[in-house]
């Protein structure tokens, strides 16, 4: 695999956005003729409908102080989790692609193969879009008020870092991997991440151990940023990107070790 | 074979058990995932017991009913897995060749679903009071929260059974996890019923039959001996049982007639 033109580093600039279009395009195309590709909105849409719609008392817990009340709260995490899980899914695509053989192929093909990480992180963050869509239209059928104006551009992008760190973290997985028994390696620290941090009340009403572990929870700093964005109160904007960034960057380094043990033993 | 049936059905039973024992991620995740819940859970909704009217002190011992539905839950569709595998691989077909009866089959794989019933309910106890969970019932309460734990498996069990007779697919088993899954969620689970301010969703809950099994495991823990959630609870329970039993022997009678 080393022997080609297609090793890591060595494409031409064209050759890398030519091998990242060709294989978002493929990807996005898979999507849209499967309607399996809203799975990621599944499971946020259930829980927003679960805690949105069963916990609404939460919010006259005294010291809670969310303005556009709680339907709200739990959608901007439903939101995150939603595109979060969209990143898992494109790392299950990326670990079906290497089973059936077409990764393989693909790195002899790919003048670059860098590219074709960027090319499944563009179509990760296409399908994002879809699902966050779609968890966004049934939250405001739902009678979730949206108070963020032109703030909201801030919770998109906040989801967009949140579903390129996800989708680079399951790559990295997929591509060492190379199976889609990867599955749960992928899924559970995705889940585990979105569920230790102030998911029914903000961190202030969080007690004991879960207090400190959301703490420490990066997510928690972007989650929280991207409520007060929702309610046009924009809090702690520059540690959430902060945040979000360096995730990706920590992660996107992580996919590329992922590529290159995928390389060494194609 | 001259077999009674007690005896193919015991037989059967240890043959279900010892295979799920033998599947070390099956019992981890059935064990591990219903804890891992009801911990992030009873932590992250501590604040809720803070809520004008709220039945108990801790939200703790309140959510306690979470890991034992969801534990019976996993039971069933493991068991439901697993007798789809038995069809799959042609065990199914091979025993009808056989004087066992297939009723037999259905039985012990019920009998093994309420082992490992006992098993997590004892298990969940422990760590539950280990944690600091107080049982307001008493030892006696404990017994019959195991019992309804059973119960509870043996009904969701039968339901994986169907489920598999049906469709003889492993894999259309575990896709409807997410099923019962929302069945819990849309359920006095998190909230007492009174509790819940959205109308749809306390409507929802009043009609899902998992309330009131939750609603009776919970009385136990909250209350203390109260006869109206218990004889709701066990009503449900028996209900559900009688139901899902015919289901999957009428399901079972369909199957081995075609094969």
């Amino acid at each position: 695999m080393s022997g080609g033109a297609g090793v890591s580093g060595r494409g031409s600039f064209g050759g890398f956005f030519s091998v990242a279009g060709a294989v978002a395009w493929r990807q996005v195309y898979k999507y849209f003729t499967n309607p399996a590709f809203l799975a990621p909105a599944l499971f946020p849409l259930f829980f927003f409908v679960a805690f949105a719609g069963g916990l609404t008392r939460v919010a006259s817990v005294p010291g809670f102080d969310y303005e556009p009340g709680y339907t709200a709260f739990q959608f901007v995490w439903s939101l995150l989790q939603a595109v979060a899980l969209g990143g898992a899914f494109t790392g299950f695509s990326i670990a079906g692609d290497f089973e059936s053989g077409f990764a393989s192929r693909l790195m002899l093909a790919a003048s670059d193969r860098r590219g074709i990480l960027l090319g499944y992180v563009v179509a990760s963050v296409v399908r994002a879009t879809a699902t966050g869509t779609l968890v966004t239209v049934v939250a405001l059928l739902t009678g979730m008020p949206m108070s963020g104006g032109v703030d909201l551009f801030g919770l998109i992008g906040l989801a967009l870092l949140v579903n390129v760190a996800a989708t680079l973290f399951g790559a990295g997985i997929a591509m060492m991997l190379r199976t889609q028994q990867a599955g749960p390696l992928i899924r559970t620290p995705i889940f585990l991440v979105l569920f230790l941090a102030p998911v029914f009340v903000p961190l202030e009403l969080l007690s004991g151990w879960i207090e400190t572990v959301a703490y420490l929870n990066p997510f928690t700093t972007i989650l929280t940023s991207a409520r007060g964005f929702l309610a046009g109160e924009p809090t702690g904007v520059l540690s959430a990107y902060a945040v979000g960034a360096a995730l990706v960057v920590a992660l996107a380094l992580w996919a590329l070790y992922g590529l290159r043990r995928a390389e060494r033993s194609a | 074979m001259g077999a009674t049936f007690s005896v193919q059905m015991l037989n059967l039973a240890r043959r279900s058990v010892v295979r799920t024992l033998r599947q070390p991620a099956v019992v981890v995740s059935s064990l591990l995932f219903p804890l891992m819940f009801w911990g992030i859970n009873s932590s992250g909704l501590d604040a809720a017991s803070r809520i004008p009217g709220f039945p108990a002190d801790s939200y703790l011992d309140f959510s306690f009913a979470f890991p034992l539905v969801q534990a019976a839950l996993f039971g069933a569709v493991t068991a439901g897995a697993d007798l789809a595998r038995d069809i799959e691989t042609g065990f199914l077909d091979r025993l009808s060749l056989t004087p066992m009866r297939p009723a037999a089959l259905l039985s012990g794989m019920l009998m093994g679903v309420v082992a490992l019933g006992l098993i997590q309910g004892v298990v969940f106890l422990a760590v539950g009071l280990a944690f600091g969970v107080h049982i307001k019932a008493g030892f006696g309460g404990m017994l019959l929260i195991v019992l309804f734990m059973m119960l509870v498996a043996l009904g969701f069990g039968s339901m994986g059974a169907i489920l598999a007779l049906r469709t003889g697919s492993g894999e259309a088993v575990e896709s409807a996890f997410p099923l019962f899954f929302v069945a819990i969620f849309l359920s006095s689970i998190n909230l007492p019923r009174d509790l819940i301010e959205a109308d749809w969703f306390r409507l929802i809950a009043t009609l899902n039959p998992v309330s009131y099994l939750v609603e009776g495991m919970r009385s136990l823990i909250i209350s203390g001996w109260d006869p109206r959630p218990l004889a709701l609870g066990f009503g449900c329970a028996l209900g559900l049982i009688a139901l899902t039993v015919a289901g999957a022997a009428a399901a079972l009678r369909t199957r081995m007639a075609r094969s």
